[in-house]
């Protein structure tokens, strides 16, 4: 299957993806992470201004049948939900990659991008899936 | 990994596989939620070869069955099935059950969870009263036909008019040359029943199935989907609901103990705790606030001190709510009560229901 992996962003190695503007980070799940999933039922996101940390759990995604965690591509604040996910959870599985986005976080350090994949690794990644 | 009869075809409708109890078995095929409404909606396909079946028979196969078990095997007449329980000894329950009867008195088949296979073997043999015991396992392949058009679908295929038996009967007949035992039986709430074939002729109706039921919309269906339906009926799962622990009556499975009628395995210790009152008993409920219940969360009252906990939890598809099964105190059991589920650290408002959390049909 081909996924639309975008060029610009930045990626976990549990399929989150960042895209960043400045020290801005838009943070979502990639196409393989939701086909793996399947149908999606619900988002739980966390609060405008709470904290997050590198690679640890910031909030979880659902499908009928499993919880998985979502996983902070970078540390920061977060300042902006996408809260309409809570209401139309099936809808990142639509368009996981632009309006199925999750946060947007206030990264405190750009260094911290240097732990990420960029898209040429990112599909290695999963074409070893 | 060990493979049913279906193995093939169920790559070649493109199934997601995993393992299950041993088992690499289809998880889903084209998507959980579809699958699911096709079975409530029109009719669906179930591999269920891998679970076990143990034939008993002999003049002592009706003695070591009433021993090994909590229903009173002795009013089943040929062709009948019943639901049951194999106790153990401190009154905990070692496996759930389908005892069908072939020939009163000296012959029947007992499906056991694939789970359990192996330790139910052991049990069976360990416990026999002088019966001739045979894992039957690896004969049988089993497929599941569920759904509004099932009977429709079971009648095209092999003639047999499932519309005309009641629930848990069953009929042998020979198909295409195959040995074959149909039941009326299910794990979904709907209409339909389910086959036991020999593994080589399995996939030769499995695919019949598939083939005479295009215009009915069939669909194979996977273990995902097989466990939201049971969910929505709130059936036990072996695993879930039920393990070596349980107190039976708590389950809500009293019905199938017979202590009047027989002596059995784990008796003593099982009336006692019926006759200790119940302290816990296992309830549906539903989420107020946003959240879906997995099993092994904590119930709470709305004071937040603990009173139970969740054996099975879900997003409901037919109902689009997330719904739960869980043993709480007893007195927090009456319909409407209100609870909450810790869900990551949230308590999560929810509400004891009315269960099957579908209505039946």
């Amino acid at each position: 299957m081909a996924f639309h992996i975008p060029e610009d962003y930045y990626y976990t190695k549990e399929h989150e993806w960042a895209q960043v503007d400045e020290n801005i980070v838009t943070v979502g799940i990639t196409e393989f992470a939701q086909t793996q999933l399947g149908e999606v039922v619900y988002v739980d996101l966390p609060e405008e201004g709470q904290k997050v940390t590198q690679g640890t759990s910031f909030g979880v995604v659902e499908s009928v049948k499993a919880v998985s965690d979502l996983y902070c591509p970078v540390s920061g604040t977060v300042i902006e939900v996408n809260t309409a996910l809570m209401d139309d959870p099936a809808s990142l599985n639509d368009d996981p990659i632009n309006n199925g986005w999750l946060v947007r976080i206030e990264m405190d350090s750009e260094k911290e991008l240097a732990n990420l994949m960029r898209a040429p690794d990112y599909k290695k990644l999963i074409a070893d899936k | 990994m060990k493979k049913t009869p279906l193995h093939q075809n169920h790559l070649n409708h493109k199934a997601k596989m995993v393992e299950f109890a041993g088992w690499e078995m289809p998880i889903q095929y084209v998507g959980l939620k579809e699958e699911h409404l096709n079975v409530r909606n029109h009719v669906g396909l179930f591999d269920v070869s891998h679970m076990g079946e143990i034939r008993v028979q002999g003049p002592s196969a009706l003695k070591t069955l009433q021993w090994l078990t909590t229903n009173n095997v002795e009013i089943l007449e040929n062709g009948q099935a019943q639901y049951s329980l194999l106790p153990n000894a401190e009154g905990g329950l070692v496996d759930d059950i389908i005892v069908y009867c072939l020939e009163k008195n000296q012959d029947y088949l007992v499906c056991v969870n694939a789970s359990n296979e192996e330790k139910d073997w052991q049990h069976f043999q360990k416990n026999n009263q002088g019966a001739w015991l045979t894992n039957e396992s690896a004969h049988w392949g089993q497929i599941a036909v569920q759904g509004p058009q099932a009977f429709e679908l079971i009648q095209r295929v092999t003639g047999i008019e499932a519309s005309q038996m009641k629930p848990f009967q069953t009929k042998s007949i020979t198909w295409l040359g195959a040995q074959m035992i149909f039941a009326s039986t299910g794990y979904t709430g709907e209409k339909g029943g389910e086959f036991f074939i020999e593994a080589a002729s399995t996939g030769k109706l499995w695919e019949a199935l598939i083939e005479k039921g295009q215009n009915l919309n069939v669909m194979p269906i996977g273990l995902g989907a097989r466990d939201t339906l049971r969910t929505e009926m709130k059936y036990s799962l072996y695993g879930h609901e039920i393990n070596e622990t349980s107190n039976p009556y708590e389950a809500g499975l009293g019905w199938v103990i017979k202590p009047q009628a027989k002596d059995f395995i784990g008796k003593t210790p099982i009336v006692a705790r019926k006759d200790a009152g119940l302290t816990r008993s296992l309830i549906g409920f539903k989420t107020i606030e946003r959240g879906i219940p997995r099993q092994d969360y904590t119930l709470h009252d709305l004071e937040g001190r603990q009173i139970g906990y969740v054996t099975s939890g879900t997003h409901s598809p037919s109902l689009d709510a997330a719904i739960g099964i869980g043993y709480v105190e007893s007195r927090f059991s009456n319909l409407g009560t209100e609870i909450a589920v810790d869900i990551r650290g949230k308590k999560i408002k929810s509400v004891v229901c009315k269960t099957p959390f579908l209505n039946q049909k």
